[in-house]
């Protein structure tokens, strides 16, 4: 059984507070290497099988329209094992 | 004139927002976010909440409701229409405003008696204040923040569509201290703050917020 | 591991069973045994386990706690009292107002944002079960010291989960407390308060009645929430070291419990239930067993039908599961397709589990085989009493006996010092970092909410009926005299109804102490518990409900004794509440009730690490005639505050900062008049002209009046020492922000 996923990041212009946070939270961590974090959305998408190349239209339609909101987000579709 | 209140599961304000239209001395008309049916309302106002639970993203899952698809016609056919806060964000997602609303940049729940500027009063929704008009109405939201590519933000400021700005110190980090835009035409109107919760000094921080629902009778008198 | 039966339980009485890993004595076992007449299942041995946990059985407090019924003073006002999910009141017009306090202190702890929130949930579904549209919420929050670092951990998500989960349920949170003390830093304590309303005809009760009834599961489905102990019961997970999948915190979605809300309400009032339980601690034993002991006392359940979130759930784990967002209904046969249709519409899950039987036993099976056979009385009201012993604990007589050692400001620049100080305190200053995370204005109906002396909601829109709630607590005075304090907060809380117009009617309580095995700390929940019922009996106030959190301690050393108590009172017309503060200059200020030097306890005395002394001696009979003043008052008063802790000085700050309308104010003895927090006062603003109607108001209720000044500019003046509102805000207003961010 194959994976679509579907990975939803903000547009690099558009403030990102929560990665922001998450940035600064890093270094109470301890390392502090990170020049910059952005948070996302990382859709899993089930099929039975080998996903076809129509369903993998169809999951593409799907970011387009639901999974993002192409005003403020990008997103990348790709087949996990 | 009667003016719909939509319900989508999680909707909170729909009360309050038929009770400020009745304030304003319209007919409120409930209607179900699953039922294809507008009743023949004259208007239509999606009110705040969290419908949906705002999951995937505020408003996302709404703006395929099937009454959704209705407004979106009538909304092209000049129906005026009022989104707030939540309804707001459905009409955004719905690409009927353009942008969007996203997190507040402290990342904070905002509850305040906010002060805003009614920049634009040719709209439908907004021809009972006077251009420049100041008035204190709640804002109470964790997704408010107005954004748009340049592109967009020239377009609304040029084209006069900002029709409310924050005053003073910007609460959510919307760009160009935006709190309310419109469309093209003027008959649709998205607003972040909550109007429906200043109608009475008893239990609002002013009555500053009728305005919204007095000037919908104006629309229809025309 | 194979399905423990009453069949295989029967045949095989010596089987060694984990009961001590569950938390039973080995007594409470043998009694187990002797009540079924064989060994219990397994699953009976989970329901026994949690259901006579003291969390779910209060056996260590009932023997208190009949007090309150004992000395319930007679009130007709009362339509259901204690043992119900919440009490409810006649408010009047037909309207009945049901209320109550929980406590959901450890999860916090553990688990800061889905603590609180479930804490939320928990308590808003407990009204809705009784009929009711839930209209408010409250959150008495308390905390280590404000610049702790554990603080720091548990303090923002613990107010993002109260306000994340009562924001989206619609709830506008009316009001609450913010305290810090170094006593609570191993242990945050979440009290959430809920208030709703209803006509009388739609009371519901927990009870199954009516044999062939339908018992109807619906709202969120099952997961592993909350079950940790229970996990002994499963091999799988025994020895298997780590539970992933056995999640121990309960995690809420308020969105589906709005819905639950809309989907209930609509089910009542198309009148479809017999009898109604919502599924907080405990789960489905909880529910059942209570349902079928508030009715004939028998019913039948099938365990496999619930709806499943994990199917891998064993049925000992589908019992004790804490999944939020459910509630168990009973229906009867001809109701259940109307039932059924409602919840299609909200879109809401919902199956039918069993039956209301015959005969006086609850059975339990899966997929057929019976697991459970019990009679539910005993696992849901006949638990385990205990008498524990109490002792006063020797710290008792050494701190009532030492002085309180403070510096006491004279002069000017001491007394700005001093005022500026109490103003920027933690337990004092401005709390908006907080309360802007709550809406406090869906639905409408709110007149009163933070920082006011007490939340207020119209009930009505054209009547304008409306209740007043106020939560409070002293635990340093409840630490100096646990008899006292208790009835020191209840004075209080009522006060802080009376001030704002509203007439106090009933009360309720959420009661936070360390372990009961410790006698010192019995020995404090039976003084206040004592303090309680008698303040109760002489104010005319029945306690409709409340909820007991012990174990509140780390390692040996308990929390101070913390009671909370809640009060509701009416008021007939909200438009004509008394404000807390005044708009206008010109006014004259007088404070109400007579001061005295009262430090002990005091923020004051806690600042400069001073504990001891003796806490003030509560006066009921004053107390009641200031609140009978009070409402007779709301006629001519522009503003009446009420005095606690941070004393006169915290009253005036607060007056004046309200409305940004200054006050110069003469007192013959400064450092005591603003220190001190001798209970029992209240300053009210009014206008010149009735003055001599306020003397005779005092006159009539025989109590201490004193003037204090006037209202106007953009100064607190207090005797020569000014202070500019801009600087008394600053120091008010920052505190918050530097601490949080």
């Amino acid at each position: 059984m194959a994976k679509i996923v579907v990975d939803v990041m903000l547009k690099p212009e558009i403030l990102d507070p929560q990665g922001n946070a998450v940035a600064s939270a890093l270094p109470r961590l301890g390392f502090s290497f990170a020049t910059s974090v952005r948070q996302g959305k990382r859709f899993e998408v089930e099929v039975e099988g080998e996903p076809t190349a129509a369903q993998l239209a169809e999951v593409e339609k799907a970011a387009e329209v639901l999974l993002s909101n192409p005003v403020i987000e990008n997103y990348v579709v790709r087949v996990e094992k | 004139m009667r003016v719909g209140v939509i319900t989508f599961p999680g909707t909170l304000d729909d009360r309050d927002a038929a009770r400020a239209v009745v304030a304003g001395g319209s007919e409120a008309v409930s209607l179900w976010h699953a039922d294809a049916d507008l009743k023949n309302v004259d208007a239509v106002i999606l009110p705040g909440g969290f419908s949906y639970g705002d999951y995937l993203r505020c408003g996302a899952i709404s703006r395929f409701a099937p009454v959704m698809q209705l407004v979106i016609e009538a909304a092209g056919n000049g129906m005026p229409v009022l989104g707030i806060c939540n309804g707001f964000q459905v009409l955004c997602e719905s690409h009927l405003l353009p942008g969007a609303l996203t997190r507040n940049s402290d990342l904070h729940f905002l509850c305040r008696d906010q002060e805003i500027e009614i920049v634009n009063n040719s709209t439908q929704w907004t021809s009972s204040y006077k251009a420049g008009e100041k008035i204190v109405i709640p804002l109470k939201n964790g997704e408010g923040s107005f954004q748009c590519d340049d592109k967009t933000l020239a377009e609304l400021e040029g084209e006069g569509r900002v029709i409310a700005r924050y005053v003073g110190q910007n609460p959510n980090g919307s760009r160009n201290l935006i709190a309310g835009i419109t469309n093209a035409r003027g008959n649709v109107v998205g607003l972040m703050p909550h109007p429906e919760h200043a109608i009475d000094e008893l239990t609002g921080p002013s009555a500053q917020g009728l305005g919204f629902f007095t000037s919908i009778l104006n629309a229809m008198v025309k | 591991m194979a399905l423990d039966t009453v069949f295989i339980a029967q045949s095989t009485p010596d089987t060694v069973q984990p009961f001590a890993e569950l938390g039973l004595k080995t007594d409470e076992y043998a009694r187990i045994k002797e009540i079924l007449g064989r060994r219990p299942t397994s699953s009976e041995l989970a329901m026994y386990s949690v259901m006579w946990s003291e969390h779910c059985s209060y056996k260590s407090s009932k023997v208190h706690l009949k007090q309150f019924g004992e000395k319930a003073p007679k009130s007709d006002a009362l339509l259901v009292g204690i043992g119900e999910n919440a009490g409810v009141v006649d408010v009047g017009q037909g309207y009945a107002v049901t209320f109550k306090i929980e406590s959901h202190n450890h999860p916090s702890f553990i688990e800061p944002y889905q603590g609180a929130a479930t804490g939320v949930g928990g308590i808003v579904r407990d009204i809705l079960t009784m009929g009711a549209r839930p209209i408010a919420v409250m959150d008495p929050l308390r905390f280590g010291p404000a610049d702790a670092a554990d603080t720091r951990r548990v303090l923002p998500g613990i107010v993002a989960g109260v306000g994340g989960y009562g924001n989206c349920l619609g709830l506008p949170n009316i009001g609450g407390e913010v305290v810090f003390d170094e006593t609570y830093i191993g242990n945050p304590l979440v009290n959430a308060l809920c208030v709703g309303v209803m006509k009388h005809s739609d009371i519901k009760l927990a009870k199954a009645a009516g044999a062939g009834n339908l018992v109807v599961l619906y709202g969120a489905k099952t997961g592993g929430d909350g079950i940790g102990g229970v996990s002994v019961l499963a091999s799988e997970t025994f020895g298997a070291g780590g539970s992933t999948k056995r999640p121990s915190v309960q995690v809420g979605d308020p969105f589906v419990e709005k819905v639950l809300i809309e989907c209930s309400l609509e089910i009542f009032a198309q009148d479809l239930v017999v009898g109604i339980q919502d599924l907080g601690g405990a789960g489905l034993s909880c529910a059942t067993s209570e349902l079928a002991s508030g009715g004939s006392g028998g019913m039948k359940v099938a365990l496999d039908k619930v709806p499943l979130r994990d199917p891998s759930l064993s049925p000992e784990e589908i019992l004790m599961s804490e999944s939020q967002e459910r509630m168990c209904a009973i229906v009867e046969p001809s109701k259940i397709n109307r039932f059924l249709e409602i919840c299609k519409k909200w879109d809401v899950t919902v199956t039918v589990i069993g039956e209301v039987t015959d005969g006086d036993r609850l059975e339990i099976t899966w997929n057929g085989e019976v697991i459970v056979n019990v009679p539910p009385r005993t696992v849901a009201h006949e638990g385990p009493v205990y008498n524990r012993p109490l002792a006063q604990p020797a710290y008792i007589d050494q701190v009532n006996s030492q002085k309180v050692h403070v510096p006491m400001p004279s002069g000017a620049a001491e007394i700005k010092a001093a005022v500026l100080k109490l103003a920027g305190a933690p337990n004092l200053a401005d709390k908006s970092w907080v309360t802007a995370q709550y809406d406090k204005y869906v639905q409408g109906n709110t007149i009163q909410a933070q920082p006011d002396d007490s939340g207020m909601v119209r009930l009505d829109e054209s009547t304008h009926l409306g209740v007043a709630i106020s939560t409070d607590a002293n635990a340093n005075w409840s630490y100096l005299n646990p008899y006292q304090g208790a009835k020191l907060a209840l004075a209080e809380a009522a006060r802080n109804i009376a001030t704002a117009g509203a007439r106090p009617l009933a009360v309720t309580n959420c009661l936070n102490f360390g372990s009961p095995e410790d006698p010192g700390v019995m020995w404090q929940f039976a003084q206040s518990v004592r303090g309680l019922a008698d303040g109760c009996l002489e104010m005319g106030l029945p306690v409709t409900g409340g909820n007991v959190s012990f174990y509140n301690q780390t390692g040996a050393v308990a929390i101070l004794p913390t009671p909370v108590i809640g009060v509701l009172g009416v008021i007939q017309d909200v438009r004509k509440r008394t404000p807390m503060s005044y708009k206008a200059s010109g006014l004259e200020l007088f404070l109400l009730g007579e001061t005295k030097e009262d430090l002990a306890g005091s923020e004051w005395a806690i600042l400069h690490g001073q504990r001891g002394g003796q806490s003030p001696d509560a006066d009921l009979v004053r107390e009641m005639r200031l609140i009978e003043l009070l409402l007779e008052g709301n006629a001519f008063f522009s503003a009446a505050h009420d005095l606690s802790q941070g004393g006169l000085s915290a009253g005036l700050t607060e007056m004046v900062l309200r409305h940004n309308v200054g006050a110069t104010i003469s007192l013959p003895n400064p450092a005591v008049d603003l220190l001190s927090e001798t209970p029992g006062r209240v300053i009210v603003a009014i206008d010149a002209s009735k003055v001599s109607l306020l003397h005779a108001l005092a006159t009539k209720y025989s109590t201490a009046i004193s003037k204090l000044g006037t209202t106007g500019g953009d100064c607190l003046t207090i005797n020569d020492c000014i202070i500019s509102l801009d600087e008394l805000r600053t120091a008010h207003t920052s505190t918050f922000p530097r601490l949080f961010g």
